[in-house]
């Protein structure tokens, strides 16, 4: 089978996870009791004044036809509005998405260059005194709380040291160096533990293939240590590597939330913060839907570029 | 959220090997270290109120943002009260969250994985199509979500953590039922006119007891880490009950002041309990797999 059709496989295969995901988003919100006008009214809201929101709101339909409707919403790329501000939903998720990703990236940027490196050299160095040192700090690394991290980053390099600011956010375009200042620690806060992870895989995925016998075939020809190591070994133990960016997405998304609101990012973390405070539903389904699908695209994404650096992986043959 | 490799092939674990398996994780210091933390923390949990020196919700207002002294180990919040004790007592609602709901997700997910392997047809896909959905979000995100319909409170806490982690016990059950039930002991077992209650119980589900205890210490870590996380955020155990999340969000107004006593000390509590049971799972996934473990080297 070839690539074209494996991927038109996968991406239908995506249709009912995706529809599936919409039912949950919507029953956390829809089916679970307890009314939302009185969240978006405040408790001293009249009776006629509640009806009429509810009407507004389409909450006086039946659960299944509000339902069609939300999703018929959804497929125009509507995501409704918040019930405080009555702002679109999708604007705001659009406008902040970009802001979320810079964070990530660089996060991600940050545990690649300082992970891969750390678990190469304990692979290398098996079982010396860098090696033990450097798994305690990998399984402390994605032990430690990413929001607890933050916080001890703030505390030590912007009210101790007073060298980085505690929060704050200034687009890229209307001051680089601003952003960048304001990007650093929540960056490795997030950063930092997925180096843990990176430093784990590559560590276990360098030692499975110094064991190959192509390793010891392309040293018994004499190849020095270093090119043994960078032309033949971490080559190929990097490939696992790709399936952890896919864990590392859905931990991104998760950490945004709290380390955005830590360190005051206006990213879709701190959105989806801001209505969870209010109880502002729209806003929860919206994020958590958005969230769900950069999560299963990526996924697919991760598994595409799987099957692509791995050639014994059969497409289309699960 | 944590993944976990199994052994790929277990089998039963006699008195022998339960004893062979015991002496190589406590031939390992970490293990040693990190088993005994645990134990102390259980113990801290369950005697809080006889070793606390101070009642966790009693407010001193003399005494508000005390650095951490020999009448306060750990210091005083802004209400006066003893960070020490709260500690302790947070033990109390990371360690409940942390068992209760992963005994009650490991016995429903394992049956679910179970009946949807051994079954297969209809069940599975059923129970493997609802797997992808769950799947589908980030586990934290949809913890959030979910809490903030639910209302914050201990119970909520667990039901949702139960609910997020189902799917990683019934995947795993899954995939070791599929390799273990076309082996030819169960074959002949079938053959002997066995019923499949019978299989399942007697010999699927003793076997695929050592992937069940790795996966259940990983996943109490991840539970503690969760609820820690959805109580720092507002969403998880009620106030004023004791709980390191909530006395790292209360410590977050006091980042900037320099009061550092009031995140330092809730934060390494979480830290410290999830690095254990991070490593006692480490251990013991080594220590279920013969071939590492008759390998003999150990961190």
């Amino acid at each position: 089978m070839g690539f074209a059709s494996y991927l038109l496989r996968r991406l239908l295969l995506l249709i009912p996870v995706v529809l599936g995901a919409t039912i949950v988003v919507f029953a956390v919100v829809h089916v679970i009791p307890g009314d939302p006008a009185w969240s978006a009214l405040g408790f001293w809201a009249g009776k006629t004044q509640v009806e009429e929101w509810r009407k507004l709101m389409r909450l006086d339909e039946p659960i299944h036809m509000q339902y069609v409707h939300w999703l018929g919403d959804l497929l125009r790329g509507d995501l409704g509005k918040s019930f405080f501000t009555y702002r679109p939903v999708a604007e705001e998720l659009a406008r902040r998405a970009p802001i979320t990703a810079e964070l990530s990236i660089v996060a991600l940027a940050i545990g690649m260059v300082v992970g891969i490196p750390a678990g190469m050299i304990s692979a290398v160095r098996r079982d010396s005194a860098y090696d033990k040192m450097s798994r305690f700090v990998a399984v402390a690394g994605f032990s430690v709380p990413e929001y607890f991290l933050g916080m001890m980053l703030i505390l030590v390099f912007a009210v101790f040291l007073r060298v980085l600011p505690p929060g704050g956010f200034a687009t890229l375009q209307e001051s680089p160096a601003d952003n960048l200042q304001f990007l650093i620690l929540p960056a490795l806060a997030l950063g930092l533990p997925i180096a843990a992870v990176y430093s784990r895989f590559t560590r276990s995925g360098m030692l499975e293939i110094l064991d190959q016998d192509y390793i010891r075939t392309a040293r018994a020809k004499g190849l020095t240590e270093r090119l043994v190591i960078y032309r033949h070994a971490l080559k190929n133990a990097l490939i696992p590597i790709v399936t952890i960016i896919g864990m590392n997405i859905g931990y991104l998304m998760s950490g945004a939330v709290l380390i955005e609101t830590i360190f005051g990012w206006p990213g879709m973390g701190a959105y989806l913060y801001s209505g969870i405070l209010s109880r502002d539903y729209p806003i929860i389904q919206g994020t958590v839907l958005v969230i769900a699908i950069v999560f299963v695209l990526s996924n697919l994404g991760v598994d595409l570029a799987y099957a692509f650096l791995d050639p014994r992986i059969r497409f289309g043959r699960e | 959220m944590t993944m976990v490799s199994v052994p790929k092939s277990v089998s039963s674990i006699g008195l022998g090997e339960a004893r062979e398996i015991w002496g190589y994780m406590t031939r390992s210091k970490s293990f040693t270290i990190a088993f005994a933390f645990l134990v102390l923390m259980v113990i801290a949990a369950i005697l809080a109120p006889y070793i606390a020196p101070y009642d966790p919700v009693e407010q001193n207002v003399p005494r508000l943002l005390k650095t951490p002294s020999f009448q306060n180990l750990m210091g005083t919040d802004q209400f006066g009260r003893d960070v020490f004790s709260r500690v302790l007592y947070g033990a109390r609602a990371s360690l409940s969250v942390g068992f209760a709901s992963i005994a009650i997700a490991a016995t429903i997910g394992i049956l679910l994985g179970m009946i949807g392997a051994y079954r297969g047809g209809l069940a599975d896909t059923a129970v493997m199509r609802f797997m992808d959905i769950m799947f589908a979000f980030p586990s934290v995100v949809l913890a959030i979500a979910i809490m903030a319909a639910l209302g914050p409170g201990l119970l909520n806490v667990i039901l949702v953590v139960v609910f997020i982690s189902i799917p990683q016990f019934a995947r795993m059950a899954r995939s070791t039922i599929i390799t273990e039930k076309e082996k030819p002991y169960v074959v002949a077992i079938r053959g002997t006119g066995a019923s499949t209650l019978r299989i399942i119980f007697q010999h699927l589900l003793p076997n695929s007891m050592a992937p069940t205890i790795v996966q259940s210490t990983i996943m109490m870590a991840w539970a503690i880490l969760t609820e820690s996380a959805l109580s720092f955020l507002g969403v998880g155990i009620r106030p004023p009950t004791p709980s390191w999340g909530w006395m790292l969000n209360d410590g977050r107004a006091y980042l900037i002041t320099g009061q550092w006593w009031l995140i330092l000390f809730p934060g390494l509590a979480i830290t410290l309990t999830v690095l254990a049971l991070n490593f006692v799972g480490d251990i013991l996934r080594d220590a279920f797999d013969p071939r590492v473990r008759r390998r003999g080297k150990i961190l």
